[in-house]
């Protein structure tokens, strides 16, 4: 029985990985779309929006059978624990990425082009993080984890940046207030796309250690 | 058969003579079976048909209740059937206690051990001892060693002493018929041993202990070699009024009318008649047993 | 841990014959607790249990080495009368043995052989017990019909009232409801989660899943030894030792 256990996990280890995969290709996308303001490639992100969904529907369906039959304990409660929580943190990922795709659409429209904010390093940074999280978990890699954690600080210390910049330009340039704002919630999608990356990382921490690191708790030592 | 198909189920690969020679074996040797048992029965009943044809006419109420006279070859047999009741009654009164308190001892008590081996051995070899010897061990100790003379109390004691292996033989395995888990469920709950002995292990073994003691009473109830020299005589017209009186006893009436009377051929009826009242008293006693442990099932809710 | 120290084990071995059966073991017991014993065959788990009521004095050629203390008294001094120390842990067993008499004598059966006489005092108990097994209402009517016509389940929840009838500080159950269907299983784990307000119980288990859901402590034997121990809820999430982990998810052999 416990074999037949240890096949339904490496099962749903793949399903978790091929949802990471086509997240990161989304996140990825929307980078590539902030860069260029390419309408075409927001468009893309959004339409196909709906596999994460359902993708994220099946896992956890399979999480929830799992559950029911098995009755995991230890560590393969806890990897079926971080299992689901991993799912929804990579759904509400894509949900960034389709929120930046929006963004860039309306960016793409807009009779302003200027570049007010590069967000390329904070673009890359959030990127890293959510690839980091996901290796951080296929082999639990418990320092690429906290690296992670680390890495938060900075992406969060950019989207102030970005708050400020704006905010000053806002004032210079009252006319140009939409695409603005537009452009400085790019920097808050970006910064909870990073956020939910940092949450992967607690998850693989979790399952690793056993120990609920949230909340900033294992930062402290 | 040294290829066989994995495929295929293995009763098509049987070749169809095996098939029908295992049958004919199986039905052969069911038949040998079944006529072991028809033996049994048999006998039993050619015995009782034989008895009762040859008896019947013997048996009326003086015969039952009138000693005999004439030289035994006209009256009845009571001093017969009141003797053998006495000494079944004295026998199970002695042994019952002894057998049961030494099966207690025995499954209960002793570990394992040298004595307790010898013990057994004993106890095994005591029912190997031909009846004949117990009489003369009977006649040596109680009668003349111990000064009972010629009596029930002697008699009762020989037989008594005859039937204690089976007693605690039956015993010991009502004995072991008890779960353990009853003995550690009184144990747990705080019982001494001999609390655990005779509040719960004793009465769920009683219905087997009874049945096993009257079985065997029964059985050495028909005996004539131990009680020919200890307590029966050849002729008694009055009923023992103590214990150290001696008595006639059925089987040993039908020892002496058969072989040393002085009619031999005119008391074949009497001869049957005794016989048939002591199958009749066997039975009766066996029905007893059954009956009883019948009773003791149902209260004791089992 | 913040409760009180009912039973302690310190540095037991036990030997039957030659063989080691439990190899220096030592294991708190708390008053208000549940802890679970859990496990393979042949662990030793039972064993254990047998010697915290001195129910192994039975096995020949059996040797305890080691202490055992109720209240911080050793159970094994030789001034301990046995009957006074086994009315004091209880035992329930694991298959249902009520004796082959009527509900009634089997609760009062503890109560008589520890030389209670007084009537109203035993009827008071017998319904006390049944009532705090949970089986008072289910049998009222037939008290005095043998107990073996009863379920598995309520022949179960019997034998623990007739253990609970004599008071005793402690209990052991040795896989109470390994011979029970689900639903009476699932009776007995309420009871005992009932009964851990009054008592201090100790539980041997199969069941890893029982053990998780009725206990509160959880030590996990292996080959005779104590392996590990810790809150349950600790040790089925995140056990310290490997070993544990595999056998807890599995992973055994």
């Amino acid at each position: 029985m416990a074999r037949f256990l240890q096949k339904e996990l490496e099962k749903m280890k793949k399903m978790i990985l091929s949802l990471g995969t086509i997240v990161e290709e989304r996140v990825h996308m929307a980078i590539k779309a902030i860069e260029t303001k390419n309408a075409d490639i927001a468009a893309r992100i959004i339409q196909s929006d709906h596999e994460i969904d359902e993708m994220e529907v099946e896992v956890e369906e399979e999480c929830l059978k799992i559950l029911a039959l098995h009755q995991p304990v230890a560590v393969d409660l806890r990897f079926l624990i971080a299992v689901i929580k991993i799912n929804n943190d990579l759904e509400r990922i894509g949900d960034q990425a389709v929120n930046i795709a929006e963004r860039v659409d309306i960016l793409a429209k807009s009779k302003v082009h200027d570049v007010f904010f590069d967000y390329s390093q904070m673009a890359q940074k959030a990127e890293t993080m959510l690839k980091n999280s996901l290796d951080a978990f296929v082999n639990l890699d418990i320092d690429l984890a906290f690296e992670i954690l680390a890495m938060d600080d900075e992406v969060d210390n950019i989207k102030h940046e970005a708050y400020d910049l704006i905010k000053e330009e806002m004032k210079k340039q009252p006319d140009c207030i939409g695409y603005l704002i537009n452009l400085l919630l790019i920097s808050r999608h970006l910064e909870r796309l990073a956020d939910h990356a940092t949450n992967i990382a607690e998850e693989v921490i979790y399952l690793i250690e056993g120990d609920i690191v949230r909340h900033g708790k294992a930062l402290t030592d | 058969m040294t290829k066989t198909d994995v495929k295929k189920p293995i009763t098509e690969q049987l070749a169809l003579p095996h098939i029908k020679y295992r049958k004919f074996k199986q039905t052969i040797f069911f038949a040998l079976f079944r006529f072991a048992a028809l033996i049994n029965g048999t006998a039993l009943a050619i015995i009782l048909f034989f008895l009762l044809k040859n008896g019947y006419k013997a048996i009326n109420w003086t015969f039952l209740t009138q000693p005999p006279i004439d030289s035994m070859t006209k009256g009845g047999i009571l001093p017969c059937i009141v003797g053998t009741l006495y000494l079944s009654l004295g026998a199970i009164a002695i042994s019952l206690p002894i057998g049961i308190a030494s099966a207690i001892y025995l499954n209960e008590y002793a570990g394992s051990g040298r004595v307790l081996r010898i013990i057994r051995l004993g106890i095994n070899n005591l029912a190997g001892v031909p009846s004949v010897v117990f009489g003369l061990f009977g006649l040596a100790f109680f009668v003349i060693y111990l000064k009972m003379g010629v009596s029930i109390l002697a008699g009762a004691l020989t037989l008594g002493l005859l039937s204690l292996p089976v007693i605690i033989g039956a015993t010991e395995e009502a004995l072991k018929t008890v779960p353990e888990t009853y003995r550690e469920a009184s144990l747990g709950l705080g019982a001494t041993k001999l609390q655990t002995i005779f509040r719960v292990v004793l009465p769920c073994a009683m219905p087997g202990i009874l049945t096993g003691a009257i079985l065997g009473i029964s059985r050495a109830a028909g005996e004539t070699a131990p009680i020919m020299f200890t307590a029966a005589v050849f002729f008694t017209p009055d009923l023992p009024s103590s214990i150290f009186d001696e008595i006639m006893a059925l089987p040993y009436h039908i020892y002496v009318l058969s072989t040393a009377g002085t009619e031999i051929e005119a008391t074949r009826p009497l001869q049957y008649g005794t016989s048939l009242v002591l199958i009749v008293l066997v039975f009766g006693m066996n029905l007893a047993a059954i009956l009883l442990r019948a009773r003791l099932r149902k209260r004791m809710h089992i | 841990m913040d409760a009180d120290l009912k039973m302690s084990v310190k540095q037991l071995n036990f030997f039957y014959d030659k063989f080691k059966a439990l190899e220096n073991i030592s294991l708190d017991f708390y008053a208000g607790h549940v802890t679970a014993l859990i496990g393979p065959s042949g662990c030793g788990k039972s064993t254990f249990l047998r010697c915290l009521n001195r129910m192994n004095d039975l096995i020949p050629k059996s040797r305890v080495e080691g202490k055992i203390l109720l209240d911080n008294e050793d159970i094994y001094d030789c001034a301990v009368n046995v009957a006074t120390l086994r009315s004091r842990i209880g035992m329930v067993f694991q298959k249902p043995n009520p004796f082959p008499k009527t509900i009634f004598e089997n609760v009062a059966y503890g109560l008589r052989v520890n030389g209670i006489k007084d009537k109203t005092l035993i009827a008071d108990r017998v319904t006390e017990s049944l009532n705090q097994a949970a089986l008072w209402d289910e049998v009222k009517d037939r008290i005095y019909d043998s107990a073996l016509e009863l379920s598995g389940g309520q022949q179960q929840r019997l034998c623990i009232a007739r253990a609970l009838a004599i008071k005793p500080e402690v209990i052991l159950m040795d896989e109470p409801a390994s011979a029970l269907d689900p639903i009476a299983t699932q009776k007995i784990e309420e009871l005992i989660h009932q009964l851990k307000k009054m008592f201090t119980i100790i539980i041997v288990t199969h069941n890893m899943q029982q053990a998780a859901r009725v206990s509160d402590i959880t030590a996990f034997f292996y080959m005779g030894k104590l392996i590990e121990t810790d809150k349950t809820d600790t040790l089925f999430t995140r056990p310290k030792l490997k070993q544990t982990e595999d056998y807890i998810t599995g992973r055994f052999g």
